[in-house]
């Protein structure tokens, strides 16, 4: 028996990675003032995860996966569809749509007799990181043995998966990224194509928000892709260590976020644990706070 | 039907008192909204209700400790407002003190208040008080078995929030309009944006029961947009938002009455959305399909005339779609010959071009602001004096030229 | 130029076609922004080697005739053509330096980070930094005086500074063709002079230039050609026979008055 590699292992290399994949992205949407893309693309997976019930009427991996990200992308052009049809601020467009997606979510749920299974609005926000354990994990050598890997929860690989591919697209691209960023006209004006890689990274934000959605929950995808960018940019200046902050800051908040929510209740004499989830989102805040006041890079620079 | 009767008030006093209530929340949070949105912070208020979660649960735990029962209105309503408080409080402080722009202030405000709630909310469930399920209605909104009190309180909260708008409603709109002129005129603009997120505030924590902290949101941001579609007048935009967002509340608070399965908040949301779609599509000044005519108009229009101007020229023409519309026109014969018609209106045209070029340069501000206009037979655009005294100024300048050759 | 010739709006949808050697042509070129006509009709055809002014009031639609030349800005109805081909294929050529404004120069890159931009047709695959980007970079800082400050935050840089910046980084591009968008607004007149070497410099080995120019007492000194606008075109051509007093009257109407006129067409001739 090994509680450690059995219980804790996993769930938090699962938060680790999820808040990582959340984080990379988060980046770039923090430089181009729109972080909250994160936060409307999490409030419609739900309806995404009802949909893709209602149409198949199974909870496997693959059709919730498919459904939040078809709502995820839906929301997003509708977004745009609503801000350049009605000549809406972006902001107030995002309002519209997250919000009414989600009550189309709730709607559909209430009406459907999935609310019958464990697919609910809790599990949706809260998600359920500390019951993705690995029983197999009996001992330090069960890390080398296939049949035992093979028990882990299949979440750690897809996002593995996930983060890999977010992080060789950011190296490829990262120029397309930077210029597209820093200065739309100019990538416009030598063939960078600003607004493909728009809609990529949009996407591409879905694609961490709905990986790490079902492991997760919304609230640290929500988090994972504010506070670890923001707290890295009131770190340093200069683009790629900001990346490497964030995903440190990101790291550490779902490593100690864990930690805390398993024992942290155990310091005030609780025999009960708390939420993981809420646990790593109030870390990432706390660090944030920390750099807002303490971060070498806090203020914006004064010209010469 | 069975919505009728909510709908007209005629099922039972509770049901009439919520739908009250729900609507003057919704006529409320439509006002208030419209100025936030003036102001350009419409999802402040995504920050400020997502940062209840804690105070709700914070004040159910005192609540439970102090009498045993944590489900009273007006404790949970002040819990959620204080940290929703400190939640606008530290958007302000992040934006203030860092670099950081206020949509990223918002979005971290958002996610780290609500997970400290959950954890708080996990800790509710340790407490076994048997009453947590309370809570839950607070996320997604519910008015089924709503207290006749707690009914009381929310409308007359919700009155009196309305009525705070309207008395507020001079210095609102000023401070939105022009932050730097209100200034000026000796309006204290920092507190009267603070009383603008208090009311706001206010709002969505006084919303909270009624359409759950996700959902009270879009009742702040949807009618006010849709306001937007019908009128470029701020207060008008008020009002109308105001009756979009009473008008949405009311019809859904009495389709979720009606039956089995329809969630209070879900449903509001849901019409004011209709709303803002079928504004969209209707509304005569940035409706879709006028834009649409509009700018189809407008498009022909320049062909028509660059069409025009080049038959006076006797330059050849090109574009088809220029070539299919002086032929529609009548302008021009099948073999490509200029009509009569088309001669007169291409002289018509030059002699339009020449007064506008006039105009722009001798009333340059006026010429901007009715430029929209400039495809318009000038006759429709100008009054006639106007018109009379830029043909003798055309007039004198083409003698001159003729003294000159 | 008679008072209805400035209105000439279709003089041949082919001017682009007929003038294949000019770096910049555009015909019928007409934009608008929701509802308000900005540019309408607008033929021109840059001739090769020119040092152009493009000039008129505020609002006059200057930015946008060249952001729509180079597709930044989508455009109603119009052609484009650079150096008579369409305009997509021939990016390579052209160095634009966007309006120093209209970006967020709170963004986390170096001074060196932002001249690398330029480059960005020259890396392969992998658009991995070599030394030799790295020289090139350096070498166009230099001769905008600014490589002392190759690993500035650019946040902390003058708006003088930041406009070296941009201009190190369209010389970067090795371009035959340089659009500018205000290049001289808002700069000391240190950097003023720095920006005019350097162009007039790159413009005597037969690069043409385009800039969009606010300051009409230094169109004669700095330019060699006019367009000017005022949602139409109003007049082109040499400093000399364009830059008139009538035709500074069209375009500006009661915004100077006819003394300012006549003092800046005086200088030109």
């Amino acid at each position: 028996m090994n509680p450690f590699l059995q219980l804790t292992l996993t769930p938090m290399l699962i938060g680790v990675l999820a808040a990582c994949a959340c984080a990379l992205p988060g980046n770039f949407l923090l430089l181009r003032r729109q972080s909250l893309i994160g936060d409307a693309i999490s409030h419609v997976a739900l309806p995404g995860i009802v949909a893709a019930y209602l149409l198949t009427g199974t909870l496997s991996a693959t059709a919730m996966f498919l459904g939040a990200t078809g709502a995820a992308l839906l929301a997003v052009a509708l977004i745009e569809l609503v801000r350049r049809l009605g000549r809406v601020e972006p902001g107030a467009a995002m309002g519209v749509v997250f919000t009414t997606l989600f009550a189309l979510g709730v709607l559909m749920l209430e009406q459907s007799a999935s609310r019958n299974l464990h697919l609910d609005v809790e599990h949706a926000l809260y998600g359920n990181l500390e019951s993705l354990i690995w029983l197999e994990g009996t001992s330090w050598s069960a890390l080398l043995d296939p049949a035992a890997l093979a028990g882990m929860p299949p979440q750690i690989f897809r996002l593995a998966l996930v983060l890999a591919g977010l992080a060789l697209f950011t190296v490829t691209f990262w120029r397309e990224l930077m210029i597209g960023t820093f200065d739309p006209s100019f990538a416009q004006s030598i063939g960078a194509r600003p607004r493909l890689f728009n809609i990529a990274l949009v996407g591409l934000v879905a694609i961490a928000a709905v990986a790490s959605f079902d492991a997760v929950g919304s609230i640290i995808v929500i988090a994972m892709f504010i506070c670890p960018p923001a707290a890295a940019r009131l770190m340093t200046d200069r683009l790629s260590r900001q990346i490497w902050w964030s995903m440190g800051f990101a790291s550490a908040s779902a490593i100690l976020g864990y930690v805390l929510a398993g024992y942290g209740p155990m310091w005030f004499g609780s025999p009960h644990s708390v939420s993981a989830a809420g646990m790593i989102a109030t870390v990432s805040g706390v660090i944030l706070a920390g750099t807002a006041l303490f971060g070498p890079r806090r203020r914006q620079n004064l010209a010469a | 039907m069975e919505i009728l009767a909510p709908l007209f008030l005629q099922a039972g006093y509770n049901t009439a008192l919520v739908t009250i209530g729900a609507a003057l929340l919704g006529a409320s949070a439509g006002a208030i909204g419209s100025f936030v949105l003036l102001r350009k912070r419409a999802l402040v208020s995504d920050a400020i209700s997502h940062a209840t979660l804690p105070g709700l649960a914070l004040a159910f735990i005192a609540m439970v400790w102090l009498t045993g029962e944590g489900r009273s209105l007006p404790g949970l309503m002040l819990g959620s407002a204080l940290t929703a408080g400190l939640g606008l409080l530290a958007v302000d402080w992040l934006t203030r003190r860092t670099r950081l722009a206020e949509d990223a202030a918002i979005g971290a405000v958002l996610s780290v208040f609500f997970g400290f709630g959950v954890v708080l909310m996990t800790v509710i469930q340790t407490l076994n008080t048997g009453e947590q399920a309370g809570l839950a209605g607070y996320l997604l909104g519910s008015t089924a078995g709503m207290l006749r009190s707690e009914a009381e309180l929310i409308a007359v909260a919700a009155g009196v929030t309305g009525a705070a708008i309207f008395a507020l409603r001079r210095p609102f709109t000023l401070v939105c309009f022009d932050p730097e002129y209100a200034g000026g005129r000796g309006y204290p603009t920092g507190r009267v944006d603070l009383a603008l997120m208090g009311l706001l505030l206010a709002v969505t924590v006084i919303g909270l029961k009624v359409a759950g902290l996700v959902l009270i949101v879009a009742l702040t941001i949807t009618p006010p947009v849709t306001a937007r579609l019908w009128t470029d007048r701020p207060g008008q935009m008020v009002v109308i938002a105001a009756l979009l967002g009473a008008a949405a509340a009311w019809i859904g608070t009495a389709i979720s009455a009606s039956g089995e399965g329809l969630p209070t908040g879900a449903l509001i949301v849901l019409v004011a959305f209709a709303l803002f779609v079928i504004s969209l599509l209707l509304s005569p000044k940035r409706g879709l399909l006028a834009g649409l005519i509009r700018q189809r108009r407008f498009q022909t229009l320049v062909h028509e005339r660059q069409g025009l101007l080049a038959i006076l020229r006797n330059e050849p023409i090109y574009d088809s779609l220029t070539l299919r519309r002086l032929k529609a026109r009548g302008w021009l014969r099948a073999d490509g010959q200029v009509t009569p018609e088309g001669l007169s209106a291409a002289r018509r045209a030059e002699a339009d071009a020449a007064r506008w070029q006039l105009y722009r340069q001798s009333h340059p501000a006026e010429a901007e602001l009715l430029s929209g206009r400039m495809m318009e037979p000038m006759a429709r655009v100008l009054p006639p004096d106007l018109l009379a005294e830029l043909d003798s100024r055309l007039a004198l300048a083409a003698a001159k030229r003729g003294e000159a050759l | 130029m008679t008072a209805t010739a400035e209105l000439v709006v279709d003089a041949g949808r082919r001017i682009a076609q007929d003038h294949p050697e000019s770096p910049l042509a555009i015909a019928g070129l007409t934009v608008r922004y929701g509802d308000k006509p900005v540019l309408f009709g607008v033929d021109y055809a840059t001739p090769p080697g020119a040092m152009l002014a493009i000039i008129g009031p505020n609002g006059a639609g200057k930015s946008t005739l060249i952001k729509a030349a180079l597709g930044i800005v989508p455009k109603v109805t119009g052609e484009v053509t650079l150096f008579g081909r369409p305009q997509a294929q021939e990016r390579h050529r052209i160095a634009y330096v966007p309006q120093r404004a209209g970006v967020d120069w709170d963004f986390p890159a170096t001074v060196l980070d932002v001249v690398l931009m330029g480059l960005y047709r020259e890396m392969g695959l992998w658009r991995f930094t070599g030394a030799r980007h790295r020289k090139t970079a350096l070498d166009c800082l230099e001769r905008v005086g600014m490589r002392n400050f190759a690993d500035r935050q650019i946040g902390q840089l003058s708006g003088g500074q930041q406009q070296r910046v941009f201009l190190a980084r369209a010389l970067a591009q090795d371009a035959e063709l340089y659009v500018m968008d205000e290049p001289f607004a808002g700069v000391d007149a240190a950097t003023e002079r720095a920006i005019i070497t350097v162009l007039k410099e790159l413009n005597a080995r037969g690069k043409t230039i385009i800039c969009v120019h606010h300051d009409l007492a230094t169109v004669a000194e700095y330019f060699t050609h006019v367009l000017i606008v005022n949602m139409h075109k109003i007049a082109e051509g040499p400093v000399a026979e364009a830059f008139t007093e009538a035709n500074l009257q069209a375009a500006y109407g009661g915004r100077l008055s006819g003394a300012q006129v006549t003092r800046l067409a005086g200088a030109s001739s």
